[in-house]
């Protein structure tokens, strides 16, 4: 600290520092992180950033959050629009940055080093108009659970489509119905009006080889045979194979029904796993997960991109240290520790070969199939717009499946209203 | 007749406590419950488990968010009571032109949406420098409490009969002494209801809550209460919401319980009789 | 109402100027308040709908006139397109909702709220601890209690289903907050729940105005309770009880935590101030959103003139 006496000094290091962006700052700021609050997430941040701290010399602070994402993303529009300068870093959700890129500092020079170790369809939902908005921290994806005891039970196997899986359900459920399991149903989802609802439709048309409602081109897709045709699948499981009450369902209420072993059948994300296989769970030891089902005779499925990033704010107080320490965070070692100790899925591929990774979290290599079949919302084509896009669609999905209008109806309005909301371009 | 009318007065009363307190008293079986049992339905407590208040108070700083909202509801309070008797006093009981007119004003005030305001206020308070401080809230919170306060004050102070006050006048008693020494003994229940009903308005809020704080250290029950989290973004914790919400509303119950004993004694300190 | 007539008309003149003089010492505190936490934030939303302000240019916005309300261009093919909010469906489907829930919640909550400010009332055994047990839903933040509530109506795991099983009365699980018919049923059973104890707390503080005497008098005529209640308490009471529904419909119109929490996305309870921020925040539609608060708010206050006229509400009070 003895060099901080001389101004000049002072400028010069500040200078080199800004230039080299190394993560070596020169006098202790305090750092403000703000990242939605879920388990015990916070905790095990804390721990993360315990050797950038003792390093560097700084202190993080971390800000939590209410987990609900449309919160988060809310208060962060709020604060960002405000040019809140006291939180410099936040965490995001991986469809936000097109919608908040012109607040966050372009990290393309600060990571050239290392962006290239992370997956490449993650870095470029990071990237908008050429500017790395944000850095990638871990990423998600969907699965398809199944109850392998009741499938052995009645010799079925693993469905690969889903009209297989249409099938099998229907068997099982009448099956076990019959022998007295009256609550239990064929397959639960989420089918809520809110963003999962688009994640798991997307998931369907794309399946069905129907496209992703607006492709990376900027063209609107979303009308066409394929997709009508995976709606009108998906249409039939409700009060079929799916309790009615999917349509209101998120991600907690199909779990719910899944772990007191009311279904065969259930898309979601990995975080179901390490529940259902707790002690009180009613369905521990008997269920397996795969890559979730094509349709309509296409060879491909598809599981929605989740994930989260690091961003640094435009105001952040000390933009040099934010930088750095989403550079520290993003690195192979700290997302190492983030996946053995906070069963996160790494978004660098080597990672998925790491022999200690597959000791302790064996789950997570076996993500890496899924996670090959991840498919983009389409937040970059419609950059800002995208939260109309997405409200529009599961609007239009949600009418369909609770019976108002068909699929073809309601997707060729919703081409109509995505081309008007298009205007002269995204 | 006369017992079957009791009778049938007792079940009203059952059916009002019964609908009243069973939400409640659900919340408290799910906070005594854990893991897969949250999702079965029983209406009796089945097991007895204090792990999720225990996680109450280990994620974040629970304590310091119910002292915050202590301290942001009883001064809101205390500022709306303050400004509104005063107020209510001179709205009630003085002829001036432009009476109608401010009351239409104060009421105009309280039909903006929250939402809609949210980003001048933002401005204002950063402006000001509270940004992140019980003060924020305080100022904030006299945006809904203070319209409500005035208007009820001023209704029952318009109804209670001249002559208690032409007394004090000819006594040469001054404004401020009318009010405190004449109107306030009188206007017990009306005080203790409207400072009560302000003050849950208070505790309950989180819009602003949530905006105008970014600390744990400063932020208010109902915002600590959305940030309790189960283990992962989609998980609900249900047994430790509910197991929060339990502890926070006995104090309010409790609040109650003391200030219904002023509302009687209000009440029968008599000169209400007109 | 003239409090002054023992004194002598020049002194009468002195004392009222004097309370004038006072009263404006009085009200200055709060109009300060209220110019600081409304009258300034309410002036930004309002010029924000008149310009393309957006969340991510928060000062560079361009004054469009009321675009963001009506406009209109005619295409080269002759036809004319109408843009803006009053020509948005989306828009007037909150309307109709915010309406039709405010007008039913808050009857409904007025008539059970006095009905409970009666029982509470009446002497009997017991009634702290009932006054206490009917503030509890009250007490209980919104968004807890909406999330609460959620879970009771859950159609697999909800106790309410639970229930209406066992006794018989449905015989299929419904899935209320997300079938379009029930929605608005659950909102409504939820905000009925928790809102009846303010009306009827301030029912009950009207009620104890009431003289003790009258109904003594009363009971010695044998006069019927339900025409006592009518001839004589109902009229008492009024004044309190039109503040009461003037408030409560302030909040109905504006409904935003309950709905959010409970049943955010679904077209059927969608309200006013919830599509109002959704283009706010949501849509990156920042002074259209503006446009839309700011007709709640003009929407709001020409309710409550048309309420103060027709329901004849005495607001300054000169006409006593």
């Amino acid at each position: 600290m003895t060099l901080m006496h001389n101004p000049i000094k002072k400028a010069i290091l500040a200078s080199v520092l800004a230039v080299s962006l190394t993560s070596i700052s020169a006098y202790a700021v305090e750092v403000n992180f703000v990242s939605g609050a879920v388990g015990k997430d916070i905790e095990v941040f804390k721990e993360l950033v315990k050797p950038w701290e003792k390093e560097t010399g700084n202190t993080v602070k971390v800000v939590p959050m209410p987990s609900s994402t449309t919160d988060q993303f809310a208060q962060y529009r709020l604060w960002l629009s405000a040019g809140n300068a006291d939180v410099d870093v936040y965490q995001t959700d991986v469809i936000w940055a097109p919608q908040l890129a012109d607040n966050f500092e372009d990290l393309t020079e600060a990571t050239k080093d290392v962006i290239k170790d992370h997956f490449p369809s993650i870095v470029e939902s990071q990237t908008v108009n050429g500017k790395l908005v944000a850095m990638p921290l871990f990423t998600d994806a969907p699965a398809l659970y199944y109850r392998k005891d009741l499938l052995e039970k009645h010799k079925l196997s693993v469905p690969k489509t889903w009209e297989e899986l249409t099938e099998t359900a229907k068997k099982v459920q009448e099956a076990e119905r019959a022998e007295g399991s009256k609550d239990l149903w064929g397959f639960v989802w989420q089918g809520n009006a809110y963003e999962g609802l688009t994640c798991n439709a997307l998931e369907w048309v794309k399946s069905f080889g129907g496209g992703q409602i607006v492709e990376p081109d900027g063209k609107i897709s979303v009308n066409n045979p394929k997709a009508v045709a995976a709606l009108d699948l998906a249409k039939s499981w409700v009060n079929n194979i799916s309790p009615p009450g999917v349509l209101s369902y998120g991600e907690e209420e199909a779990r719910g029904v899944w772990q007191t072993g009311n279904a065969v059948f259930m898309r979601n994300w990995p975080y179901a796993y390490g529940l259902g296989e707790a002690d009180d769970s009613k369905v521990k030891g008997k269920f397996d997960v795969t890559t979730l089902p094509m349709g309509g005779g296409n060879d491909k499925s598809a599981a929605t991109l989740g994930g989260w990033n690091l961003a640094v704010s435009k105001y952040a107080k000390n933009k040099d240290a934010a930088i750095a320490l989403v550079k520290f965070l993003a690195s192979t070692e700290t997302q190492k520790q983030n996946a053995l100790i906070g069963s996160k899925l790494p978004t660098i591929m080597s990672l998925y070969d790491d022999a200690d990774i597959k000791e302790k979290q064996p789950i997570i290599p076996r993500w890496k199939d899924v996670f090959l079949q991840a498919v983009p919302r389409p937040s970059a084509p419609t950059k800002v717009k995208y939260n109309e896009v997405s409200s529009k669609f599961w609007s239009a999905v949600h009418e369909t499946l609770s019976g108002k209008g068909t699929a073809a109806e309601n997707l060729e309005v919703l081409e109509a209203d995505l081309t008007e909301l298009q205007g002269k371009g995204w | 007749m006369k017992s079957l009318q009791t009778l049938a007065f007792y079940l009203l009363v059952l059916v009002i406590v019964v609908v009243s307190v069973f939400p409640f008293y659900y919340a408290i079986l799910t906070s005594f419950k854990t893991g897969t049992s949250l999702f079965e339905v029983d209406y009796w407590p089945t097991s007895f488990s204090l792990s999720n208040y225990y996680s109450v108070f280990q994620q974040g700083e629970f304590l310091r968010n119910i002292l915050n909202s202590v301290f942001v509801a009883t001064m809101t309070v205390a500022l709306a009571l303050l400004m509104a008797v005063t107020a209510s006093y001179a709205l009630a009981r003085v002829r001036f032109r432009g009476r109608g007119l401010l009351l239409m004003t104060i009421l105009a005030v309280s039909m903006f949406p929250q939402i809609a305001v949210l980003s001048g206020l933002f401005e204002m308070i950063r402006f000001i420098g509270i940004y992140n401080t019980p003060w924020a809230l305080i100022l904030s919170y006299t945006i809904f409490t203070l319209p409500f306060t005035v208007w009820v004050l001023t209704t029952f102070m318009r109804d209670l009969p001249i002559e208690i006050e032409e007394a004090a006048i000819v006594d040469g008693a001054t404004p401020w002494q009318i009010i405190t020494k004449v109107f306030l003994p009188l206007m017990w229940p009306a005080l203790v209801t409207t400072g009560l009903l302000a003050f849950i308005g208070a505790w309950n809020e989180f819009l602003f809550a949530l905006t105008f704080t970014s600390s744990n250290e400063t932020r208010t029950v109902p915002v600590a209460i959305s940030l309790l989290s189960g283990a992962t973004q989609y998980e609900t914790p249900w047994g430790i919401i509910m197991a929060a919400s339990v502890l926070v509303t006995v104090p309010i119950i409790i609040l109650v319980l003391i200030f219904q004993r002023k509302i009687v004694a209000g009440l029968t300190a008599g000169g209400v009789k007109g | 109402m003239n409090p002054s007539h023992a004194v002598s008309s020049s002194g009468k003149a002195e004392l009222q100027t004097q309370r004038i003089r006072a009263a404006m010492w009085f009200l200055i505190p709060m109009i300060a308040a209220l110019v600081l936490v409304a009258a300034y934030p309410l002036f930004r939303s309002i010029y924000f709908s008149f310009t393309d302000t957006s969340l991510s240019n928060l000062y560079g916005g361009q004054w469009i006139g009321f675009d963001n309300y009506l406009s209109w261009r005619t295409l080269p093919s002759g036809k004319t397109i109408f843009r803006g909010t009053l020509v948005d469906p989306a828009w007037w489907n909150a309307v109709w909702n915010t309406v039709r829930f405010a007008f039913v919640s808050v009857t409904l909550e007025a008539i059970l709220g006095m009905i409970v400010a009666l029982v509470l009332n009446a002497e009997f055994k017991g009634r702290g601890l009932v006054r206490a047990a009917i503030l509890i839903p009250w007490a209980i933040p919104t968004i807890v209690s909406a999330k609460m509530w959620s879970w009771m109506l859950n159609d697999q795991f909800g106790i309410i289903n639970d229930v209406l099983m066992n006794l018989g009365i449905i015989s299929q699980k419904i899935a209320w907050t997300a079938s379009v018919d029930t929605a608005m049923f659950a909102v409504l059973i939820v905000d009925i729940w928790k809102t009846t104890p303010f009306m009827a707390l301030l029912c009950l503080a009207g009620l104890q105005m009431v003289p003790k005497d009258v109904y003594e008098a009363s009971k010695i005529d044998g006069i019927h309770p339900v025409k006592v209640f009518f001839k004589i308490t109902l009229p008492l009471v009024k004044p309190a009880l039109m503040v009461a529904i003037i408030f409560r419909m302030l909040d109905a119109l504006r409904i935003f935590d309950l709905i959010y929490v409970l049943t955010p996305n679904s077209s059927t309870t969608k309200t006013m101030s919830i599509i109002s921020r959704e283009n706010m925040i949501e849509f990156d539609k920042f002074a259209y959103g503006s446009a839309q608060s700011t007709l709640l708010f003009t929407f709001i206050a020409l309710f409550v003139i048309l309420y103060i006229w027709l329901g004849k509400v005495d607001l300054s009070g000169d006409n006593k």
